[in-house]
């Protein structure tokens, strides 16, 4: 579904990615590992279009997406839980879902409200304060809302950046099994996590970067349970 | 006593004054909540408005047709709007777009602004010449047609002046907070990045920003016109002051703000003529500027003061 293959992304004169390949297919939840300045943010924004690689391709569904705009990448039906949410905190949280359906502009009022309601049977909360403007919401909350917005463009491929960062460890597992369930529903998802015990803990397969290059790719299961892995880049001892 | 009688008349050219400066003002604000630069051409896209709305009132009187202003305002306002909005767009596509594209310091189109203002008003002058031109306000609102408000004395054109200004505001108002195109706007103003990824064209966003803000301006220029009658090429300059002390008195960035910023100006303004000396009009409304940006720096609305650090 999604490919990136030996793609290179500078940063100015700094080589952010180094030929990252990796790999998502239909229907799979998929960690992406690292450390800080590892590359994770930098393979997100490249899938995004939101900055251009200088070599490699990027390719979701069969078709080159490497050199579009952003606005046109998001509208092939690739969506992002962005990291520390940046919800829109003027706007209402139902003027923030209205701002996740933009993207099916022209689809019928009907599919619209059909998403809302699907969005709030997900998280009743949002339904609750479906008034209040964004800012005023809490962090978990401000989280849920992010993913709803996600949601909101019905995306084939879900981006998540670093969902638990930040949250209490109750909200943590809330968000993680809502991610699975999401995926249950058809999603396919990409999560870039800091937090790899968790994120391994739901997804099929794991690529850990590392200077802008892919170092480990395996299955989850593997990652989980190699020593090697756990001290290194899960931060364990 | 004198002063008291005519308070009531001030206080109503006041209001009508200050609804035209606060639709000059959301040009300013708007531009600047959705690209953290001052247009200085702005007060000049509103003097160009004033001119093409004379050029259809002078075209109109010079065809002999019977002038009503049921359908001439309503056309003179279209022409500017449409024209002026035009230029508000190209500004930002020629002038500032590829400076601010490139990643230039904000400066950049700050001064880029600066430059197309003096080419606006030059272009005017060595077309139209330097010397003023001539609303024929009389021809569509005659002397004698005044009316009775709350035992208030006003002419129909400061009715017409402020129903327009008010109008204007009001559509802005609901297109800002009611429509998807207002949404989109918003969403560029509050997180560019983030609306880029919702799906929103940015560059178009800006684009339409300048358009209604530019368009509004014009607005403003016909109905400045018809009201002092005079324009010039310079009218621009104080013009665009004041509107944008409206717009920072408000605070910049913010709509509501702008529309009072521009009201309180106008009624501080013509108190002043009352009261103090007309000598001293522009003194009290730079005075105020001053006050707000020693005082409170945000403006009066101004809960919602970008964040500097996303810039």
């Amino acid at each position: 579904m999604l490919r990136l293959s030996d793609v290179v992304t500078h940063y100015g004169s700094l080589r952010a990615l180094k030929g990252v390949s990796l790999e998502v297919h239909q229907g799979e939840i998929v960690c992406l590992l690292g450390g800080n300045a590892s590359g994770k943010s930098t393979t997100m924004k490249t899938i995004l279009g939101m900055v251009h690689p200088s070599a490699g391709r990027v390719e979701f569904e069969g078709e080159r997406i490497d050199h579009l705009p952003t606005e046109e990448v998001v509208r092939r039906g690739i969506s992002l839980v962005p990291e520390a949410r940046r919800i829109f905190g003027r706007m209402t949280v139902w003027e923030n879902l209205l701002m996740g359906s933009l993207v099916r502009r022209g689809a019928p009022a009907a599919d619209v409200a059909q998403d809302l309601e699907r969005a709030y049977a997900l998280f009743p909360r949002l339904r609750e304060r479906a008034q209040q403007l964004g800012g005023t919401l809490s962090g978990g909350e401000q989280q849920m809302l992010a993913i709803a917005r996600a949601l909101m463009a019905r995306p084939r491929l879900l981006l998540m950046d670093e969902p638990s960062m930040g949250l209490a460890p109750a909200l943590v597992d809330q968000v993680f099994d809502i991610i699975q369930t999401i995926n249950g529903q058809g999603t396919t998802i990409l999560v870039v996590e800091q937090n790899a015990a968790v994120a391994l803990g739901i997804a099929r397969r794991g690529y850990v970067l590392q200077n802008g290059r892919i170092v480990i790719h395996d299955t989850a299961e593997t990652l989980l349970r190699a020593d090697h892995i756990r001290r290194a880049y899960l931060g364990e001892n | 006593m004198d002063v008291l009688r005519i308070l009531p008349q001030q206080l109503v050219f006041g209001l009508a004054l200050g609804t035209v400066y606060g639709l000059i003002a959301l040009g300013y604000t708007m531009v600047y909540g959705i690209l953290f630069m001052i247009n200085f051409a702005h007060g000049d896209v509103f003097m160009i408005g004033s001119y093409l709305g004379w050029g259809v009132l002078a075209a109109l009187i010079n065809a002999h047709v019977g002038l009503h202003p049921g359908w001439v305002v309503p056309l003179l306002l279209l022409v500017a709007m449409t024209g002026s909005g035009l230029l508000g767009a190209g500004l930002e596509r020629f002038a500032y777009r590829p400076l601010y594209a490139r990643g230039a310091t904000r400066l950049g189109p700050l001064i880029s602004a600066v430059g197309a203002s003096i080419f606006l008003q030059n272009a005017v002058m060595l077309t139209q010449g330097a010397r003023m031109k001539v609303y024929m306000t009389n021809l569509l609102f005659p002397r004698t047609w005044r009316v009775q408000v709350a035992g208030v004395n006003i002419s129909v054109l400061v009715v017409v002046m402020m129903g327009v200004a008010l109008l204007m505001m009001l559509g802005l108002h609901l297109l800002v907070q009611r429509t998807t195109l207002g949404r989109s706007i918003r969403a560029v103003a509050e997180d560019r990045e983030m609306a880029a990824i919702m799906g929103v064209n940015v560059r178009r966003i800006i684009a339409i920003t300048f358009f209604l803000g530019s368009a509004l301006g014009g607005a403003a220029g016909v109905l400045v016109g018809l009201y002092y009658t005079q324009i010039d090429f310079f009218m621009g300059y104080s013009a665009g002051l004041k509107a944008f002390t409206a717009a920072v008195l408000g605070g910049i960035g913010n709509i509501r703000g702008a529309m009072l910023g521009g009201l309180v100006l106008g009624i501080v303004e013509s108190l002043a003529v009352t009261f103090v000396n007309p000598a001293f009009k522009d003194v009290i409304a730079f005075l105020i500027l001053i006050l707000t940006l020693v005082f409170r720096p945000t403006g009066l609305l101004g809960e919602s003061l970008p964040d500097w650090e996303k810039v």
